[in-house]
Parts: structure tokens; sequence; C-alpha cells
């Protein structure tokens, strides 16, 4: 009974998900096609980035310009995100033999 | 017109598959799987909703022509990437504390308390 | 700890995917790659030394303390290199345009690439990715380390 309604449950997942992928355009701000592929609408920060990128930065490669210049607070969190999972991982795997021997004594 | 959108329907199977994975399974690895196989899915549609056709990468290095696709959702998917790794790291790392504790990874096994 | 075969073809591989990843990351700015997949690579490099070679011997020769500053480091110089531009703004980039090193100008178009280019760009990419090599290298270390502790508790 509880695999049916998990089942029947995933089934309705899948089909909303693959009911918008088949039919972007009616899901949009307005009914237009905000979804359909190799068509984005809205552009213009794209464009800006790609035309003035290599003028203001340097780098050739834009995706790195956005990465570490315009979009940096981004990139701090990702590091520090990192940070944090490694500390983490550490805690977690720490070594335990010291504090069993003592739980031994 | 609907193989147009074969990304997006690909971006859907995998996210029900992800979910299957997540909901059906009982092993703590095959979990952390489905977690990873939903978040590949999400970046994937991250990188085609910025798909321009006839785009090329933007990278202007001997470049063959200068229309391009849009960078930002690339630049936001290298983030995600980076905090799935971390994500995933820790995940595993306290699968592995389970294991040592626990003897099993068998999720409704390891519901009780210890002793 | 593997057989001959392996552990002779790790040493000599080694060498090779630290070359690469450090290409990756020196060259971030003009082609595809950066700080964070360079820093994956050479990371990669500590786990094929550490799956090859007895494990003993590798905490030995990598230690968790220098891995652990080697992260410090990238994020302190991370940070500081966003903040001297703090004149103008948080992340603004100093370098670029300035005639310095990395202070090329480059105007809108297709290159072939300079890597004298792109200003404080090329830095934070080598700052990201001793961060990065760093925090995964200690990852497989310590989840190496816990597997072995198991095993011991377990004979």
């Amino acid at each position: 009974m509880r695999n049916a309604l998990l089942c029947v449950a995933l089934l309705v997942v899948l089909g909303c998900l693959l009911y918008v992928s088949v039919n972007p355009g009616d899901f949009g701000v307005s009914r237009g096609e905000h979804l359909a592929f190799g068509e984005p609408k809205y552009t213009d920060m794209d464009d800006y980035f790609i035309h003035n990128g290599q003028n203001q930065t340097g780098a050739n490669n834009i995706v790195t310009s956005i990465v570490f210049d315009y979009r940096g607070y981004d990139t701090i969190g990702e590091a520090s995100v990192l940070f944090t999972a490694v500390l983490g991982v550490g805690v977690a795997l720490r070594e335990l033999r010291k504090r069993r021997d003592k739980n031994d004594e | 017109m609907m193989l147009l959108n074969l990304p997006y329907i690909t971006v859907a199977i995998l996210i029900a598959m992800g979910i299957y994975a997540m909901v059906y399974k009982r092993n703590l690895i095959k979990i952390v799987i489905g977690l990873s196989i939903v978040e590949s899915a999400v970046n994937l549609f991250l990188v085609s909703l910025g798909y321009r056709r006839g785009g090329i990468a933007p990278i202007y290095t001997s470049a063959p022509s200068t229309y391009m696709v849009l960078p930002t959702p690339q630049a936001l998917t290298l983030t995600s990437i980076v905090i799935g790794v971390a994500t995933t790291a820790m995940l595993l790392s306290f699968c592995m504390v389970i294991y040592r504790n626990y003897g099993t990874l068998d999720s409704r096994k390891i519901r009780r308390l210890r002793e | 700890m593997m057989s001959k075969i392996v552990r002779t073809q790790a040493s000599f591989l080694y060498t090779f995917i630290l070359i690469f990843g450090f290409y990756i990351v020196a060259h971030g700015h003009l082609t595809p790659g950066g700080g964070f997949q360079g820093g994956a690579v050479i990371a990669t490099g500590i786990a094929l030394i550490a799956v090859a070679f007895n494990f003993s011997n590798v905490k030995r020769w990598i230690k968790k303390t220098h891995l652990t500053a080697a992260e410090g480091i990238g994020l302190l110089t991370f940070l500081i290199t966003a903040l001297i531009g703090i004149g103008t703004s948080f992340f603004y980039n100093w370098l670029a345009n300035s005639g310095l090193i990395f202070g090329q100008r480059v105007s809108y178009g297709v290159n072939p690439g300079y890597l004298n280019t792109a200003g404080t760009l090329p830095v934070m990419n080598l700052a990201v990715g001793i961060e990065v090599f760093g925090g995964l290298g200690v990852i497989i270390l310590y989840m190496l380390n816990y597997v072995k502790e198991v095993r011991n508790d377990a004979s």
C-alpha cells in the first residue's frame, strides 16, 4: 500500500516535470517562450559581460572573469563552504584512539 | 518540436531517477548517489537555460566567432559543482562514521539509539 | 600497498598529473579551466599516491598539517587580493590594464591568448587552486586514515 502510494507520487512528479519540459511556453511570466531551448529571452547582462569583459578585466575567458571579478561574492561563499566542509570532515573523522584509551582505563 | 526540448526532458528523467533512489533505497550510499544525480540534473538544467542556438563557449582564445552562449549560468554552475563536492564529501564521511558505530548502512536498522 | 607495476606507474604518472593541474590553473583566464578544476586534478594525484603506496609511508610523505596550511594560505591570499582593491570596491580588479605584472591591455575581439593579462584573475586562480588542492587532499587523507583505523580495530 505504502509502496503503491509512493509510486503514484513519483509518477505524478515525473509527469509534471515532463509536461513542463515539453510545453515550456505555458509557464512563463507572460505566455511567451521563456523556457524554449536555445532562445533565452533576457540577455542584457550577459551581452554586457561578453562585450565589455575583455576591456574591463583583460581575461579571454568570460566565465573566469565573472566567477572572480563580477560575481566575486559568490566565489567567497563557495570557498567558505569548501573550508567548512573540510572542517566538518575533520571533526567527523578525527582519530578516536586517545579518547577510547582514556575510557578503557 | 518535442525533440527541441530534449535537454529539459533529460533533466526531468534524471530528477525522477534521483528522487526514486532517495525514496525507495534503504542503503545510505545509494541515497547519496541519488542526491548526486539530482544535483547533476540541476546543473544540466542551469547550463541548458543559458544556451543560445549557434553560440560558442564564451572564450575568446582563437574563437571561430563572437556569437557566444550566456556566461553567467555557466559561472553559477561552477559554484554549484564546488558546493556539491563539499556536500557529498560531508555526507560520505557521516556514512563512514555511521557504519563504524552501527555496523550497517541500512537506514531502517540505524533508527534506534545505540545501546 | 599495490604491486610493483602499479607503484612504478603511479610514481611516473604523478609528475604529469601535477604538471597538467598546474597548466589548468595557470591558464585559467585563457582556456577552459581555472582554480577549482586544476586543484581537483592535483588532488587526484594525491589520491593516486595514497592508493598505490603503503599508507604509513604516505602519511610520512604528505602531512595533513601541510595540506591544511595550504588551504588556509590559499583562502587568505584570495581574500587579501580582493581586499587590496577596496579603494574602489571590494573585488575591484586593481591590476588589469595597469601595465604591471598581468597588466597587459586587451581590446575586444578574438586573439590567440596572452599569458600576461587579466590582472588579479591569475592570482586568484592560483589562490583558489592551492586552497582546493589542500581541501580535497585533506579530505582524501582523512577518509583513508579512518578506513585504516577501522580495519585495525576489526583485526
